[in-house]
């Protein structure tokens, strides 16, 4: 288990104030002004060796990422725009950095934006979170009140400026190119790639789009050293990770731990245990509700990081764990999932339109076991014409579950059909 | 079903920016690049929306998009697009009810029921008094404290369907009840208290 020395959100629930000056007391903007003098260069290739992937649910790493935006202007400007449209079912993990932990999301926007030459951050904050936007900008009227950033930030010599921008409800706004769109005042309807952001991006200026999580953790990183952080998790799976535990648990919550911990002692320790005993489990939705679900056997022995849940053929994502008791209707708990994908789709792309429209009522029928067994695969075809055809990954995200219900439940789908066919033919 | 009425603006009267409203429209406008004033088109709808009573009339919109030099229909586009802007008046007290899987497991059904009983009414409608207007919505992102349900700009965690009674009773007597966990219980901590960061010396950072 991660010891609270290698914590990083060390007020994630908000036991602690989370004003400036307690936030100055736990070490944020502690040596900002060193960190930054490292010089952009120093700082990508720190993130780069620290293994860090970017904790919004693609994993890509962080500075990579980073190291794509232009070294030399060409007139533009650049720009670093955080995700915090934190909208993904099972994932509520930005939330709390934004409400107790803002100030280390302030200072890993001025090291990122400084290490990729941006000229301002924009925080997209999903439009339900107002309190938390409120926070937010709070924290950074405080933080530009003592030169923090704005003008000549912590003495660096660079100017950065971090504006709040809240959005208006739509799942769709956390792809990066939608959410994009929608900062330039539009609806959010994902573009195509390329051109990528780090080429022409918002206002058609370079621009990187990172999560939350990825943006707060950097300074810790910088401070605590690239190998620190690596050499927490797997290889390849480094670092800490916000995990929020949600569902048929004892008592659910958020918690900070290891990469790769195993999913049942991350379950039994934390979250009081599956309700009525880990034998009572059915299965559980390991990184947010666009991964396939694991059945029980799988969460007996699986650890939770990128590369193990991709080996089982599901993912990490946003490590939002849905945890579901053998009391759960399995096919219309992903049927629910279905609807919210149909509802969430910004339309422009066919197969995604009207596919999850499709995959919506034969999942409804098939919790009630009104459909022919032939219906399955049929349901299984629509899947895989969604799946890798759309603009965006909303597509994928919503092919997944159904693919995973069918891997893992078809007994339990066919089962329903045939408890119908005597009650249809009497 | 009625159509709230109360402090709500109706549909044609004409709409202008508070002066109090106009110098944040101003401010806001000016965190964008210079000629990219329409990426405060959500901000500022939000803004109207407040000012309106929680909806926007089409006078509003129109305004927004003058002030914003942008065309009606692109605001219009923008409206229609994202779920939080209410293009006919709701309630006072504006319940969104989040029923996805995460809540659901946790008895956001209940919740629902326990709404549409006590308020006397189904989704999407508003009560006579044009107190309280009822709606479903998707994820809202507090999933470890479901099920839970949003009212105006407030969060309210860890219902049943009595606390969530409680909390409609406490609205209708003009009450502000406490948001957030409506369980014993430290925001996204689990009950009971925090299995972590109990040391007093975890300095961090």
């Amino acid at each position: 288990m991660l010891s609270d020395k290698d914590r990083i959100f060390v007020n994630l629930y908000g036991f602690q104030d989370w004003h400036l000056k307690a936030a100055l007391a736990r070490g944020d903007f502690a040596n900002t002004k060193d960190l930054l003098a490292k010089g952009p260069d120093e700082i990508v290739n720190e993130i780069k060796a620290s293994g860090l992937r970017g904790r919004g649910g693609a994993g890509f790493p962080t500075g990579v990422k980073w190291s794509f935006m232009p070294k030399q202007s060409d007139g533009r400007p650049s720009y670093l725009v955080v995700n915090a449209d934190e909208s993904e079912p099972g994932t509520c993990k930005d939330r709390d950095i934004m409400r107790h932990e803002p100030f280390k999301l302030l200072e890993g926007c001025l090291i990122a934006g400084f290490a990729m030459r941006a000229k301002a951050a924009y925080i997209y904050v999903r439009g339900e979170f107002y309190r938390e936007a409120e926070r937010l900008e709070m924290a950074i009227g405080e933080a530009y009140e003592v030169g923090l950033i704005g003008k000549n930030a912590c003495g660096s010599g660079f100017d950065f400026d971090i504006y709040v921008h809240r959005g208006a409800g739509a799942y769709i706004c956390g792809e990066e190119m939608a959410l994009i769109e929608s900062l330039e005042g539009k609806p959010g309807r994902p573009r195509l790639k390329p051109p990528f952001p780090a080429g022409m991006g918002v206002w058609g200026c370079p621009t990187t789009v990172n999560n939350v999580e990825s943006i707060a953790v950097t300074p810790t990183i910088l401070r605590r050293g690239a190998a620190w952080f690596s050499g927490l998790g797997r290889p390849n799976n480094t670092g800490t990770k916000l995990f929020c535990i949600s569902g048929h648990v004892n008592k659910p919550c958020n918690v900070e731990e290891e990469m790769g911990i195993p999913l049942r002692e991350l379950i039994d320790r934390h979250a009081g245990g599956v309700r009525g005993g880990w034998d009572n489990l059915l299965a559980v939705i390991p990184g947010g509700s666009s991964v396939p679900l694991l059945p029980k056997a799988t969460c007996d022995t699986v650890l939770m990081d990128f590369d193990s849940l991709r080996a089982e053929k599901s993912g990490l994502g946003t490590a939002a764990v849905i945890v579901m008791d053998k009391s759960t209707d399995i096919v219309k708990a992903i049927a629910r999932l279905s609807k919210f994908y149909m509802h969430e789709s910004c339309g422009q792309c066919t197969p995604c339109r009207e596919g999850t429209g499709w995959m919506w009522r034969i999942m409804e029928r098939l919790v009630e076991g009104r459909a022919e067994k032939a219906e399955i695969d049929q349901l299984l075809d629509i899947s895989y014409q969604i799946e890798g055809h759309t603009i965006c990954a909303l597509g994928d995200a919503a092919a997944w579950p159904v693919q995973g219900l069918i891997r893992h439940f078809r007994d339990e789908i066919e089962r329903r059909i045939d408890a119908r066919k005597p009650v249809l033919a009497a | 079903m009625t159509e709230a009425t109360g402090s709500s603006s109706s549909a044609e009267a004409p709409f202008a920016f508070t002066a109090e409203n106009l110098a944040k429209a101003k401010t806001i406008v000016a965190r964008y690049p210079e000629g990219r004033q329409r990426s405060a088109v959500l901000p500022l709808l939000d803004l109207a929306q407040r000012q309106c009573g929680g909806w926007l009339p089409e006078p509003a919109l129109r305004y927004v998009g003058d002030f914003l030099k942008m065309p009606h229909m692109a605001v219009m586009e923008v409206a229609t697009f994202y779920t939080m802007f209410n293009l006919k008046p709701v309630g006072r007290h504006f319940v969104q009810v989040c029923t996805t899987t995460p809540c659901w497991l946790r008895g956001s059904d209940e919740v629902v029921s326990a709404c549409k009983k006590h308020l006397g009414i189904g989704m999407n409608e508003t009560t006579a008094d044009g107190e309280f207007t009822l709606t479903e919505v998707e994820c809202l992102g507090a999933c470890v404290n479901a099920p839970m349900v949003q009212i105006n700009d407030d969060y309210y965690e860890d219902l049943d369907g009595e606390s969530m009674v409680r909390l409609l009773d406490a609205l209708k007597r003009g009450e502000t009840p406490k948001t957030g966990p409506q369980v014993e219980r430290q925001t996204s901590a689990p009950v009971g208290g925090p299995t972590t960061l109990k040391s007093s010396d975890s300095s961090g950072g």
